[in-house]
């Protein structure tokens, strides 16, 4: 817990405290743990002076931060207009009932996470999906579902080419 | 690279040595190959091609100097990855890895060109050399976008040689604020982010404004789905954005800037770091710039994947570690901002073109455009369209001139049916109004908007009630739920398109929706929710008979809607190879050797496998 604290100081500290600059804060948490966790966020609010409530109140309404551990893997399908339009609600439905897995959450496996997203900016080559950052062009149902079939649950993340 | 640079500028005079030595550095005889690592180019594979690059360029010990630069995107996204060799500007499309090996060998290092690789124009059939012969490029014109594609975004050595940064030195020189407002005045420069907004009447507003520190911000907030503008310059040329903003900041009086990213972009994110790093090293950020008493600095802040936080005062909130939730806007944010102090917000694309007004003249950037809507505006032209990718054109041209010329028309000989431009906030304009042209008014008196520059084409196979139905579930998803008309009126609207797309409409569930959209124009409480209902009465309005059908007949025109109908086997074209029979999940295929095969309809349950398997296209829906 003491390490946990530590870190949090750490945080915070490289803001300067500012209660303002609560959002990168917790992004900053996010990245380094992968998920929210309550007891941090008690502490960030104890270090910070704002209620509890409030930092939950920022955590839930923005779509990126989660509560939950998430998996091995970070997939990512993007449900922009364009993607929408070639087919991404077909790509979602066929991952969703491949592997059991509803946007937003992660497969009983922990092998990856699935977010469906606005849009990353990609739309040229729709429909598009991210594995851990890398993008995929011109998904159909069944590549999709080729590509995460593919995954390894022990390999490691932070290897894995990160092209953007 | 060699560093020209170790201290900080203290003076316009030390950036022009500076700048003076750069360009000799960068003698002619030095070749370039351009690799675009665009979004889109990246998808495709160009970051590996990039490293081959460098790794033939360390190998080769050739006597020609080469550089190998990794450029943002170039704009022709459908024919990536795009690598171009200077000089020459030999524009070579859909390189693969093994062609790297011979574009070194061939172009870079013998001056030879590797034909197959040159862009065929599609009405000549003739291979073209330079991005200038290409229709896609030729109607553009380009200042926001001017160096992507040609610099190094994490090199501010090549913005500068390339001519960045001379706007800043003569603002901060030779014009006080008031000349910098008026030289953007005459310009007629307009937010770019939807709005519409004079920019010079914003700045005027927020400079004559009390309270102190004042706040610029950059909303890089891209949120509209189909949109990557703000993206392709914040990774391609972020320089550019900073300089507008430090000018902006000079002339308004601020000492302070924020750039607000969108979560998804983290590519964006680090440029533009890695950019007001080494803009605070050369002495254009910090305090007293280039050696005048103006100081300024830049924070960048990321989204969380809220939508809303693209208006104005919900970004404001979020920057403040608030939920990003919009306030009604009677006192507007120029007077009270961020922490209630004055504010000026811009949008990417704003900031971007006014070190080219600077530079160029007020004058000169309102010669280009209508009477009111000036310069030039970046669309990112996707959907079903031959060219996709990003493009920047003089206001006013015509639509068709971008679908047709630009974009090279509706791809497998299929029919246009509808632009959609404005995302979520914006409208379907449809094929009897594709003359219009590009002009913030025009586009709103047909129902749309100009918008950040989203424009997605549509063809016969789209169906439009199901366009409307994604944008308001699109909204209702983002809406922030503050006022009741948008978070409940979307919900209905959503209810009732739900309904409607099942094949369960009612008649009088068009009247319901357009008075649903007439309480959310008047009573919702930001812009968000006052255009929510924009996609769906732009719809109405020019494509009522699909309505009608999905509701009347129960059949959707497009053949999109699951349930409203059918599959039927074209016996003609049916080659009863059984690979149909074999997929179909429900055995609702019968048919045997040499017999053509068919559909019960009873047991079909319209998943649409057998269509998707047919080698033959012999399934077709009816």
């Amino acid at each position: 817990m003491t390490k946990d604290n530590e870190h949090i100081e750490q945080i915070v500290d490289n803001y300067d405290g500012d209660a303002g600059m609560l959002i990168p804060m917790m992004q900053d948490l996010q990245a380094d743990c992968g998920y929210l966790q309550t007891e941090h966020l008690r502490c960030l609010s104890k270090r910070l002076g704002v209620p509890l409530s409030r930092i939950y109140a920022v955590a839930t309404f923005y779509s990126s931060f989660r509560f939950t551990p998430k998996g091995a893997h970070e997939v990512t399908l993007c449900m922009g207009t364009v993607c929408y339009l070639k087919g991404a609600g077909q790509i979602c439905e066929a991952i969703t009932k491949e592997f059991r897995v509803e946007p937003g959450g992660t497969t009983h496996d922990r092998l990856f996470s699935f977010q469906a997203v606005n849009c990353v900016g990609a739309c040229a080559v729709a429909p598009v999906m991210l594995v851990d950052g890398k993008y995929y062009e011109n998904v159909t149902p069944a590549s999709a579902l080729e590509i995460l079939h593919g995954l390894c649950p022990d390999e490691d993340t932070s290897e894995k080419e990160s092209e953007a | 690279m060699t560093s020209f640079c170790d201290k900080r500028l203290n003076s316009p005079d030390e950036l022009e040595r500076v700048r003076e030595d750069l360009s000799e550095h960068r003698n002619s005889d030095t070749k370039s190959v351009c690799v675009c690592i665009g979004p889109g180019c990246a998808a495709k594979g160009a970051n590996r091609i990039y490293e081959l690059f460098c790794e033939a360029v360390e190998q080769s010990g050739a006597q020609v100097k080469v550089k190998a630069k990794g450029v943002g995107c170039h704009g022709l996204c459908e024919c990536g990855p795009i690598v171009i060799i200077q000089p020459g500007d030999i524009f070579y499309q859909r390189v693969e890895e093994p062609d790297v090996a011979e574009i070194f060998r061939e172009t870079v290092l013998s001056d030879r060109i590797v034909e197959r690789l040159l862009y065929e124009d599609p009405s000549t059939g003739k291979k073209v050399k330079s991005p200038n012969e290409i229709p896609f490029y030729k109607a553009q014109k380009r200042i926001a976008l001017a160096y992507n594609g040609v610099i190094d975004p994490a090199s501010i050595e090549d913005y500068i040689a390339a001519g960045g940064y001379t706007a800043l030195p003569r603002a901060l020189t030779s014009m006080t604020s008031e000349e910098i407002i008026a030289e953007v005045d005459v310009a007629g420069l307009r937010g770019r982010g939807g709005g519409g907004f004079p920019t010079a009447r914003k700045w005027r507003s927020c400079r004559a404004a009390e309270g102190f520190p004042k706040y610029v911000i950059c909303n890089g907030d891209e949120g509209d789905p189909g949109a990557f503008m703000d993206r392709a310059i914040m990774e391609g040329n972020p320089h550019s954005v900073l300089e507008g903003m430090i000018i902006g900041a000079y002339a308004i009086g601020s000492s302070q800037g924020y750039i607000y990213v969108r979560n998804e972009y983290p590519l964006s994110v680090e440029r533009l770091k890695e950019a007001i790093k080494q803009a605070r090293q050369w002495g254009f950020l910090g305090e007293d710039i280039l050696g005048s008493s103006f100081s300024f600095d830049i924070r960048i802040n990321r989204g969380g994947g809220a939508f809303v936080c693209g208006e104005s005062t919900a970004l404001m909130a979020s920057l403040e570690g608030r939920p990003g939730e919009p306030r009604a806007k009677y006192i507007h944010t120029v007077e009270s901002g961020l922490w209630g102090r004055p504010t000026n917000l811009n949008n990417v694309e704003t900031w971007a073109n006014v070190p080219a007004i600077i530079n160029n003249g007020g004058e000169w950037f309102a010669k280009m455009g209508t009477e009111k809507s000036k310069g030039t505006k970046v669309f990112s032209l996707v959907g079903k369209i031959t060219n996709t990718g990003l493009v920047e054109v003089p206001m006013g041209i015509t639509l068709r001139q971008i679908v047709e010329e630009i974009g090279g028309g509706i791809p497998d000989g299929k029919s246009f049916k509808a632009v959609q431009t404005g995302g979520p906030s914006g409208g379907c304009i449809p094929a009897q109004h594709l003359d219009t042209r590009v002009d913030f008014d025009e586009l709103t008196k047909l129902g749309s908007m100009m918008g950040s520059g989203g424009m997605i084409v549509m063809d016969e196979d789209t169906c439009m009630v199901n366009v409307a139905k994604y944008f308001t579930a699109f909204l209702q998803k983002e809406s922030c739920g503050k006022c009741t008309p948008c978070r409940e009126g979307l919900s209905q609207m959503l209810d009732i398109l739900d309904r409607i797309t099942d094949g369960e409409g009612k008649v009088g569930d068009i009247e319901s929706l357009e008075v649903l959209a007439e309480l959310l124009e008047g009573a919702a409480l930001c812009a968000l929710g006052k255009t929510a209902a924009n996609p769906v009465l732009s719809t109405i309005r020019y494509f009522r008979d699909e309505y009608d059908a999905h509701i009347l007949e129960r059949h959707c025109p497009a053949k999109e809607c699951r349930g409203l109908f059918r599959y039927e086997i074209d016996p003609e074209t049916c080659k009863a190879c059984g690979i149909c029979l074999k997929n179909c999940p429900a055995d609702a295929i019968s048919g045997e050797k040499k017999v053509p095969h068919v559909i019960n309809q009873e047991k079909c349950t319209l998943c649409g496998t057998c269509w998707e398997k047919c080698p033959f296209t012999a399934v077709l829906k009816v």
